[in-house]
């Protein structure tokens, strides 16, 4: 039944997962959180590990979810179903010669589909980080020590993005992330 | 080298090397399967990136299938995917296995309690980096601004709508307007 589940869970990741990287986070969230396969913040340390380890962000959280909930054969299942969509759908694409692409109820749908991503992306980073600096959210008291970590990080990253024309990378601040909370935290 | 073998090798190269996903490994797919292999022209790999926009799934994927299948047909999309999710693959798998146990040493917990404060910051960062790509118009906006505040108040208030669910409803919307749009130019003509 879990594998069962492992495999439904992760082909609707890869079939509504539009954008590809971060853009599949909420999702991944939704489906994970609600068959309670990892904690919110288990969940968040493994994209932390998806982004510090090379490959897609998709396909690392499908095979550590998978790994811990099924072994070898778990992590299978959920990296296949979470690859099948996009194989499939792309197959489809390049036999068609793109006609279906430019359909333009396919081109109605997606004009909508798009913009409401950006929305629940942002939507998702904005909760994230409310429920790092808030010891309960909603309704819990302000954790002031990640929300000064959570300031300088941010400070840190989008500041080096206006002074150099690349900014730091998204690895680097993982780094000094964790720098920051082994110097604050204790060893 | 036969082909399947190199599609195969040179996905696994590439899944090997970009870290972060996403966008982060245009480049390198570009490098390898345009520059170096002539698998494909700059125009088509163009095409590639448009079209892994409006479909599901990894980019990565998207890219090393749609190449695989124009070298070799089907056997080419397999190897070449499959090559491309190899590398993560292993990594994770060996990963998942003593995670937990990594996280109960102690500085390594709280150097995970500064990493997970980077993680919102990094997504925020996609959005925002989408937003400035997105074509500005007023239909677009609307979207994007009303998906962002229903998805943060479902999750403060711990409302069970799934992202799916919104997406489902914005694909409706565009569709509606679309057929609106439609038939205003048929009155109008």
């Amino acid at each position: 039944m879990n594998l069962l589940n492992l495999l439904i869970g992760f082909l609707k990741v890869g079939l509504f997962a539009f954008g590809g990287g971060y853009a599949a986070v909420p999702l991944i969230r939704d489906v994970v959180l609600s068959y309670g396969w990892l904690d919110p913040d288990m969940l968040t340390h493994m994209i932390a590990v998806s982004e510090s380890t090379p490959g897609p962000i998709m396909i690392n959280l499908a095979t550590y979810v998978g790994s811990t909930q099924g072994g070898i054969i778990g992590a299978l299942i959920a990296t296949l179903a979470v690859i099948l969509p996009s194989f499939i759908i792309i197959l489809i694409i390049v036999k068609m010669e793109k006609k279906l692409l430019k359909n333009q109820y396919v081109q109605a749908a997606l004009s909508g589909i798009k913009p409401c991503v950006i929305g629940i992306i942002g939507a998702t980073g904005v909760y994230m980080i409310l429920q790092h600096v808030f010891t309960a959210f909603p309704g819990g008291t302000a954790d002031t020590t990640a929300m000064m970590i959570t300031v300088v990080l941010a400070v840190i990253y989008f500041g080096s993005g206006k002074m150099t024309k690349r900014g730091i990378s998204p690895v680097l601040l993982i780094g000094i992330a964790a720098l920051a909370g082994v110097l604050v935290y204790g060893i | 080298m036969n082909r399947i073998t190199d599609l195969f090798l040179t996905f696994a190269k590439i899944g090997l090397f970009t870290f972060g996903g996403g966008y982060a490994m245009i480049p390198l797919i570009e490098d390898n399967c345009v520059a170096r292999k002539q698998w494909i022209s700059h125009d088509e790999m163009m095409n590639i990136t448009v079209i892994s926009e409006s479909t599901p799934g990894p980019i990565a994927i998207n890219c090393a299938t749609y190449i695989g299948y124009k070298q070799k047909g089907i056997g080419g999309a397999v190897a070449a995917t499959v090559g491309m999710a190899l590398p993560s693959f292993c990594i994770i798998f060996l990963i998942s296995l003593f995670l937990d146990r990594f996280l109960e040493i102690r500085w390594i917990a709280n150097a995970f309690r500064g990493i997970k404060l980077a993680v919102g910051i990094l997504i925020l960062d996609a959005a925002i980096r989408m937003i400035r790509k997105m074509p500005k118009k007023p239909f677009s906006l609307a979207i994007t601004v009303c998906a962002f505040s229903a998805m943060l108040l479902f999750s403060i208030y711990a409302i069970r709508v799934t992202s799916i669910t919104l997406m489902l409803i914005a694909a409706l919307i565009g569709l509606i307007a679309f057929l609106i749009a439609k038939r205003k130019e048929g009155d109008a003509g």
